[in-house]
């Protein structure tokens, strides 16, 4: 992991289990977020709190990401201070927790990382689970304004579009990028219509990952991307649906690559796909 | 506590690959189905047996992958 842009924000599976100590006496908080909301309830890391990703990292009225009150509620209920670790997991080769992840470093949190692997590697490695909900002590959390260089919106993508100053990451399946389907297999269609921001790469969220859910190697990351032409000297928008696949490519690029300016577009194509007028391009991804 | 007796394979259902994982955590059987492209559960079950977990998730999953169109791509108005 030391070949990495920010290794420091890579934890692995062993160092949490030898670390399980201090997230019982609450030096470190470890969080559990899911794809699928119900896996922490079968049992997670022992001391493991669990965050529903629809429920309690997005605001449930606004289409939003949470607010700066919301954060400080969310950490300060977790027993999380400002200078506390925050290490998270979770299922699907970690994919929403990257989407906490995300919005951590949003509202300025300093060391938050991720377990390598995920969810999956530790139960493939029959390590212990629990049960038992963590119990922390609450605090008082304050968290900072928001970053606002780690996000982008609408009029930001549209520019990049019409500029092509910026490379555009299309994370989803090959199948939604093309047009052939609209959401991934067997979950709901939420746009009105198939295929991807024009000038996009199709660069799949999952090909990050090795088999046991852990990132590839820098070299191998590198070469996906640059084989795309997504290169460090220009800015990057990585999106997907609804934000939380792109959340986890923001991740790689950023954190394990390195790349300065990297943003993660949260509306996703469930905003560009039902704007009216919106350009599309459909079709396979092009070489 | 540990999950015990992992189980990990690949169907088509309902038209669309997917991954079937199962295993038993104290005594009881899980069971997830997620699409393998691009990798999100479509359906879980559990169950005092693996077969009553993965047939259970099965079911559910193949309902749900049946439901997803495959649409003919429209003609690139960028071309």
């Amino acid at each position: 992991m030391t070949d990495y842009a920010h290794p420091e924000t890579l934890v692995s599976t062993g160092w949490v289990e030898d670390n399980l100590n201090k997230i019982a006496s609450g030096e470190i908080a470890l969080v559990e977020v899911d794809v699928d909301t119900k896996a922490y309830d079968e049992g997670h890391v022992p001391g493991a709190i669990g965050w529903n990703y629809a429920t309690q990292l997005a605001d449930t009225v606004t289409r939003d990401i949470l607010s700066k009150a919301q954060v400080e509620k969310l950490l300060g209920e977790a027993g999380i201070t400002p200078e506390t670790p925050v290490i998270l997991y979770g299922d699907n080769n970690n994919w929403f927790a990257a989407w906490g992840f995300w919005q951590l470093k949003i509202y300025g949190h300093k060391d938050v990382r991720i377990m390598n692997g995920g969810r999956k590697k530790w139960l493939e490695e029959k390590r212990t689970v629990s049960k038992d909900a963590a119990k922390r002590k609450p605090t008082s959390y304050r968290a900072k304004e928001p970053d606002a260089s780690l996000r982008s919106f609408l009029p930001e993508v549209q520019k990049a579009v019409e500029g092509r100053k910026a490379a555009l990451v299309d994370v989803r399946s090959p199948g939604e990028f093309s047009g052939e389907i609209l959401s991934p297999p067997g979950l709901p269609e939420t746009c009105q219509r198939g295929g991807h921001i024009p000038g996009a790469r199709s660069i799949p969220w999952g090909k990050a990952c090795n088999e046991d859910g852990t990132f590839k190697s820098v070299d191998d990351l590198r070469k996906l991307y640059e084989s795309e032409g997504v290169t460090q000297d220009k800015p990057v928008i990585a999106y997907c649906r609804i934000g939380e696949r792109s959340s986890h490519s923001w991740y790689v690029l950023k954190y394990l690559l390195g790349y300065k300016d990297v943003r993660n577009y949260d509306g996703s194509w469930t905003e560009w796909g039902n704007l009216v007028r919106a350009p599309v391009e459909t079709g396979p991804a092009k070489s | 506590m540990k999950a015990e007796e992992h189980e990990k394979r690949r169907e088509v259902l309902g038209g669309w690959e997917a991954e079937i994982v199962s295993y038993r955590i104290g005594e009881t059987f899980y069971c997830h189905v997620n699409n393998v492209s691009p990798g999100a559960t479509v359906a879980r079950a559990e169950g005092s047996s693996r077969e009553e977990a993965v047939n259970a998730a099965v079911s559910k999953a193949r309902e749900r992958l049946e439901a997803t169109r495959r649409r003919k791509i429209p003609a690139d108005e960028q071309d």
